[in-house]
């Protein structure tokens, strides 16, 4: 199947629609494309409980005339202009003047004894379950990691009858006091944290505190937490824990855009090093919905030859820069983390191979080599970034699929024997 | 609020579940009381990511193999097994 | 600084691997430079079908020889290297093709290689995912599979244990008269240089008749049962393959992990390293044909790995003319992982004094022309991965 596109914005979340709806707004023919099933990405995706926003947004996107492709995953870029994905098992061809790809941040997790149990997920992870129907109403959840993030979490799980044990923020106290006193100069942000920190109020929130163990027969039951040199164990049903967020740039570096600190580089107008391509929300940096929004709008219009109206959108834009900045050290992480992983502790769960076996390479691609780490379907995706942390390790070259695809899709690709692919 | 009347049914590992329209299928096999998968030293997973990436949610769904059960909504009759 | 050895061994891919054990099994005081991660070359792109191939006479004593040096030594080797005796599957799609089953089946009993004829009744039950209309199939036991980059980190791991030193991740620089040169300035001194490569062995030595020949693969989930032998196509004679154009064949394989993977192209001149859309949709679209049930299996990765050919496809092992002290382990295409074992004993017993268990003339770096076994399919083998 074959679909041209004036705009295809890859990534449905808040920058995807910002994205998507601004175009379209150009009258541009514009196709929204995401793997999920319902738009609005990693926060904004259940219809239940949504803030104004957010239904501002997807009510936009509902009136526009944007095709939005869901359930719809880009898997490769044979050639300029062209982007393989699959739907409901159909390989499809998406071909594009412009392209913003909008893919998101995944989860950074770590791994610690018992983190392989049912029942340890993310925190987004939980997030995303709950919304996704899991009932929740009288578990009692202990909240892990660093970040915003979490305070959201545990709001989100409280006003929906989970009773929060304990929020164990990695960093030290005297950070977060930091950036709280820096987020005034971000007022919708504040209140947004106030909101959070109150509705989460019957919970303690322990700072230089994170798990370093997990038991349960088969699922999880209990936690060893430590802060400082106090270690002492919680009995729960679920850990919702993430380590703040790492950017998916998958399709980026597929697409062979430049890459400056682990983040897509971009001009003001969201333009990356390739022609014709732009970025918006997290591949950029780590910034939250507002920023998202921000820059999804920009690089709609830019896309859409637009460029003045763009231009109006930049100082916006750069307000939010230094929030991108605080979150980063605010989120930075303990070295002590390393610590918890034990020998046999497993960091890739799709192959089950232990960190004591790990310990033993001395590159990711010596590791995956001879240990099949990073070799199963998640193709590295969670324990590639651990294993960054762990080791220091850097990433292998990006190579499609992006994410696994049927041999059948794979098959019906473009062949256009364009030599795009080629690096310069 | 759950409404009765819109509810949809379907099965996991033969086991009928009720569950509300926009329910993922992971959501839908943990409510079951199952895990998702067997990893492949034997230990049960169950998912962690909920957004597609980790693969632990993989499932058999409408008898097709390694279906990522988060990213999937439940539809009324479908059949859901896991190892 | 210079330190004196009796063979240094360039290169630790499978073949460097396979040389260093020999060499140091035999008593030779061996040192191996590598400048990646130990099989990390040819050697972790290749498929990892040990298989006996009768191209051409010499051809057939190498694989077969290799094969059993495997067969003697698969108890010892370590679970991570996967060796699994699922045995291969010639396949042939038409009456045609049958009738090279049958010579094949002769030129393997020459050898004592048992071989079995399956009918196409005996084909559909061996591998019920083929495509019913398959004439039938050449079914060759003794073959297997392993898994390359742990096979030859245990080959060096013996190596080691048996006396030989690695310098890693340590670049030659240079080899010459008797001198090795590696990066940061270390020099080795060695009577013997073992030129084990690969591809990049022209980089040390630019007159080697070498050239890249590259190849893509793809990985699936994990389908177990859903293929359970190593299967090959037998369709020569009907796609117009040459030595010298693009080609795909297909080519399953059952991994341990219940995994499938899915082969083969060859093209000439392509030196990047980057996935070739039009290949990969040939190769993968012969393999459904093959194999239907294959386009409903999940692909997780795809890979390109570059085999360093020689003209006559055959590899280039002994001494080099032009600089003795240099004795070549190269070129070993498509078969390096089956050939490892025997290359690595040839090297031994040659740099040793002893006598050879299969003759070398045949792979001696400058040779005359070799005969093809079966002139009318100058691509008879070639198809395999
Ligand atoms: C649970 C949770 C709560 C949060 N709460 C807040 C909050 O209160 N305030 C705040 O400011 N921030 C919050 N954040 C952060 C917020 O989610 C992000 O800042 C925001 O979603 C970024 O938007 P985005 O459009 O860049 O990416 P995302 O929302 O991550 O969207 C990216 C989309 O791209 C899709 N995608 C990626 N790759 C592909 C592909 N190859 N094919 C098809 N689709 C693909 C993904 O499925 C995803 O839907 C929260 C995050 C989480 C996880
Ligand atoms: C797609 C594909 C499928 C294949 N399938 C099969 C199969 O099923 N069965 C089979 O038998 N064979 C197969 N092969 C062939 C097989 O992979 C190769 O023949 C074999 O791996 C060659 O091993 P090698 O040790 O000679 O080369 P390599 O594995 O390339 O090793 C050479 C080593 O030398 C090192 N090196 C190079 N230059 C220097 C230097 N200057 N200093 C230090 N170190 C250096 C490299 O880092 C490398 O590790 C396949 C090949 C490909 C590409
Ligand atoms: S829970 Fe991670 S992919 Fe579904």
């Amino acid at each position: 199947m074959k679909k041209a596109f004036d705009v295809v914005v890859a990534g449905a979340g808040p920058a995807g629609i910002a994205a998507a709806v601004t175009a379209a707004a150009q009258h541009r023919r514009v196709a929204l494309v995401d793997d999920n099933q319902r738009p609005g990405g990693q926060i904004w995706r259940s219809g239940a409980s949504l803030p104004r926003p957010a239904r501002v947004w997807l009510s936009r996107l509902e009136a526009s005339a944007v095709e939005h492709l869901s359930g719809t995953r880009i898997f490769d870029h044979p050639a300029p202009g062209v982007l393989c994905a699959e739907w409901n098992e159909t390989a499809m061809e998406l071909h594009y003047e412009k392209l913003v790809f909008a893919t998101g941040a995944r989860e950074l997790f770590l791994p610690f004894p018992g983190w392989t149990l049912p029942n340890v997920m993310g925190a987004g992870g939980l997030d995303a379950m709950v919304r996704g129907g899991l009932p929740v109403a009288g578990k009692r959840v202990v909240v892990a990691g660093t970040g915003p993030l979490l305070l959201a979490v545990a709001a989100h799980l409280a006003a929906r009858g989970a009773k929060i044990v304990a929020i164990c923020e990695q960093a030290p106290f005297a950070r977060l006091a930091k950036f709280a006193a820096q987020m005034s100069r971000y007022p919708g942000k504040l209140l947004q944290g106030l909101a959070y920190r109150l509705a989460a109020r019957h919970s303690r929130l322990y700072c230089g505190c994170w798990p370093i163990s997990a038991s349960g027969s088969t699922a999880l039951e209990s936690l060893t937490l430590r802060q400082g040199n106090r270690t002492w164990s919680v009995a729960c049903d679920y850990l919702a824990c993430g380590f703040h967020l790492v950017p998916n740039l998958e399709l980026a570096e597929l697409l062979g855009c430049r890459i400056q600190d682990g983040f897509v580089a971009v001009d003001d107008l969201q333009q990356t090093s390739v022609a014709n391509v732009y970025c918006a929300g997290e591949p950029t940096g780590i910034g939250g919905v507002e920023m998202a929004l921000v820059e999804g709008q920009i690089a709609g219009l830019a896309a859409s030859g637009s460029a003045e109206a763009a231009r109006k959108l930049i100082p916006q834009r750069r307000r939010m820069l230094g929030f991108v900045d605080a979150l980063r050290r605010t989120c930075a992480l303990n070295p002590e983390l390393r610590r918890p992983a034990a020998d046999t502790t497993l960091v890739c769960r799709c192959e089950d191979v232990p960190f004591g076996t790990l310990r033993e390479h001395t590159s990711w691609r010596d590791a995956k080599l001879h240990t099949r780490c990073g070799m199963g379907p998640c193709q590295g995706r969670i324990c590639g970034a651990a294993a960054e942390f762990l080791f220091g390790w850097g990433p292998d070259a990006v190579r499609p699929p992006i994410f696994p695809a049927l041999v059948s899709s794979l098959a019906a690709e473009s062949t256009n024997p364009n030599k795009s692919m080629e690096d310069a | 609020m759950p409404d009765p009347a819109r509810s949809i049914t379907l099965t996991v590992n033969g086991t009928m579940v009720r569950v509300q329209p926009g329910t993922t299928v992971a959501a839908a096999i943990l409510i079951a009381g199952g895990y998702t998968r067997t990893s492949v030293s034997g230990e049960p997973r169950a998912p962690l990511c909920g957004m597609g990436i980790c693969f632990e949610c993989r499932a058999s769904i409408g008898g097709k193999l390694h279906q990522r059960s988060c990213q999937i909504l439940c539809t009324q009759g479908m059949d859901v097994r896991t190892p | 600084m210079s330190e004196t050895w009796d063979v240094v061994v360039l290169g630790a891919g499978i073949v460097g691997a396979a040389c260093a054990r020999a060499c140091s099994l035999r008593g030779l005081r061996t040192a191996v430079v590598e400048s990646g991660a130990i099989g990390g070359g040819a050697t972790a792109a290749g498929m990892g079908h040990i298989v006996v191939m009768d191209d051409s006479e010499p051809q057939l004593a190498l694989t077969r020889y290799s094969q059993q040096l495997w067969m003697a030594l698969s108890d010892r080797l370590p679970p991570q290297a996967e060796f699994e005796s699922c045995g291969t599957l010639w396949v042939a799609a038409d009456e045609e093709e049958m009738q090279e089953v049958r010579r094949k089946q002769r030129v393997y009993a020459s050898l004592g290689v048992a071989t079995e004829i399956l009918d196409s009744r005996a084909l559909r039950e061996a591998e019920p995912h083929l495509r019913p209309e398959m004439a039938g199939a050449l079914l060759v036991s003794s073959d297997a599979v392993l898994y390359p980059p742990c096979a030859a980190a245990w080959l060096l791991e013996e190596a080691i244990h048996f006396g030989a030193k690695l310098y890693a991740p340590r670049t030659v620089v240079s080899a010459s008269a008797g001198h090795v040169r590696l990066d940061g300035g270390t020099e080795l001194t060695a009577e013997h240089i073992v030129v084990a490569c690969g591809a990049d062995s022209v980089r040390l030595i630019p007159e080697l008749p070498l050239r890249k020949r590259k190849g893509h693969l793809v990985i699936t989930d994990r389908y177990p049962g859903l293929v359970r032998h190593q299967l090959v196509e037998l369709g020569y004679l009907k796609s117009a393959h040459s030595l010298t154009t693009d080609s795909v064949a297909f080519n399953a394989q059952p991994r341990r992990t219940g995994q499938i993977l899915i082969g083969s192209s060859r093209q000439y001149g392509a030196e990047h390293t980057a996935v070739d859309h039009a290949i990969l949709k040939a190769m993968l679209a012969r393999a459904q044909l093959y194999l239907p049930a294959l386009g409903a299996c999940s692909a997780i990765r795809v890979w390109t790995g570059f085999r360093a050919a020689t003209p006559d496809k055959l590899p280039l092992i002994g001494p080099w003319p032009a600089d003795e002290t240099l004795f070549l382990a190269t070129g070993h295409e498509g078969l390096g992982i089956t050939t490892s074992l025997g290359t690595g004993r040839l090297v031994a017993d040659a740099l040793s004094g002893a006598a050879t268990e299969i003759p070398l003339e045949p792979y001696l770096p400058v040779r005359g022309p070799i005969e093809h076994s079966s002139s009318t399919h100058p691509a008879a083998g070639g198809l395999h991965a």
